[in-house]
C-alpha cells in the first residue's frame, strides 16, 4: 500500500487555520478599540491598575519559549533528536512559567473583587467593568490556547522520542511550532494595549 | 523545481537568536516610551513597535521568509481582510 504524504498541504492548511486564529483576536482587539474610544478614561483607570512588571515578565517568557521551539525545529531539520527533546521542553518549561504568573496574576485581581459581574465592578464606572470584562476575555482565551500548545508540543515531544517524528518527517513538530508562535504573536499585542498605552 | 510553498530551510540558532534579542530590545523599548507622556504618540509608537516585533516573529520564528508565493499571498490577504474589518468599524465608530 503506498501512503501518500503532503507536507507542504499540511503546512499550508495550518496557515489557513492561523489565519482564522488571527481573525478571532482580531475582533477582540476590535471590541477593545471601540470601547477604550467610548470610555477613554475608565479604560485608563483600569489599564493603570494591571501589573506592569508581570506583563513584561510574561512576554520575555514567552518570547524565549518561542526561540526555543523555533531551535526545537531546526534541531529536527538537522537529525538531532536529544536536542530537540531538550528544546521542547524548555518551551513547556517556559509555558509553565506564564501559565503560574498568569495564575497569581488572575488571583490577586480576583481577591481584590475584580472579577466579570463583581459587586465591586457592577457599582463602579461602566468603563472600567467593560475593561475588565474584556481582559479576562482575551488573556482567557489565550491562556487557553497556551494550554492546548503546551499539550500538543508534549504530545510531538512524546513522538519525538519514540522516532515517530524525525530529521525526515518533522511536518508534526513544525505545524505545532507554527501555533506556539501564533500564542507568542497574540500575546505581542495584548501586552501593549493593555498593560503599556493606557 | 521551483515550488510554489517553500523548501525546507533550516535556520540557523544564531540567526534565530539574533532575532530573539532584538525581539527583548524592541520589548525594552515600549516599556520605556510608554512609562515617558508622549500622549497619543505613546499608542501609535507601542503598536508600530508591536508590528515590528510581529513581522519579526513571522519572517524568521514562522520562517516566513522562506516560503513559496502562496503562503506569502494568503498572509497578505489575512492581513488586509483584518485591517478592512479594523478600519471600517472605524469609520463607524468615529464618524457616528
Amino acid at each position: 500500500m503506498s501512503h501518500h504524504k503532503d507536507d507542504n498541504g499540511a503546512k499550508l492548511g495550518m496557515w489557513l487555520f492561523l489565519f482564522t486564529e488571527l481573525l478571532l483576536f482580531g475582533g477582540l482587539f476590535l471590541l477593545y478599540a471601540a470601547y477604550l474610544s467610548r470610555y477613554p478614561h475608565e479604560f485608563s483607570a483600569a489599564g493603570r491598575q494591571l501589573n506592569v512588571v508581570f506583563g513584561t515578565v510574561n512576554t520575555v517568557v514567552l518570547l524565549t519559549s518561542s526561540l526555543f521551539v523555533a531551535m526545537a525545529v531546526t534541531a529536527l531539520q538537522r537529525n538531532e533528536r536529544r536536542q530537540t527533546l531538550w528544546l521542547i521542553g524548555g518551551t513547556v518549561l517556559c509555558a509553565a512559567i506564564f501559565m503560574a504568573i498568569k495564575y497569581v496574576e488572575w488571583g490577586t485581581k480576583i481577591r481584590h473583587g475584580i472579577y466579570p459581574n463583581s459587586p465591586h465592578l457592577t457599582t463602579g464606572p461602566a468603563g472600567e467593568s467593560v475593561f475588565f470584562s474584556l481582559y479576562y476575555m482575551s488573556t482567557g482565551i489565550h491562556g487557553l490556547h497556551v494550554l492546548i500548545g503546551v499539550t500538543l508540543l508534549t504530545w510531538i515531544g512524546t513522538k519525538v522520542k519514540r522516532g515517530a517524528v524525525h530529521g525526515g518527517d518533522y511536518i508534526l513538530l513544525e505545524n505545532g511550532a507554527l501555533y506556539w508562535h501564533l500564542v507568542d504573536l497574540i500575546w505581542i499585542f495584548i501586552f501593549p494595549l493593555y498593560y503599556l498605552i493606557l | 523545481m521551483t515550488s510554489n510553498t517553500g523548501g525546507h530551510h533550516i535556520v540557523g540558532y544564531g540567526k534565530l537568536a539574533l532575532v530573539w534579542l532584538a525581539l527583548l530590545v524592541l520589548t525594552a523599548l515600549t516599556v520605556l516610551i510608554t512609562r515617558i507622556e508622549l500622549g497619543g504618540y505613546k499608542v501609535l509608537g507601542a503598536l508600530t513597535i508591536a508590528c515590528l516585533k510581529s513581522g519579526l516573529v513571522i519572517a524568521f520564528f514562522m520562517h516566513m521568509k522562506y516560503e513559496g508565493r502562496l503562503l506569502r499571498w494568503l498572509l497578505f490577504v489575512a492581513l488586509v481582510t483584518l485591517a478592512i474589518f479594523i478600519g471600517f468599524t472605524f469609520f463607524d465608530v468615529l464618524y457616528r
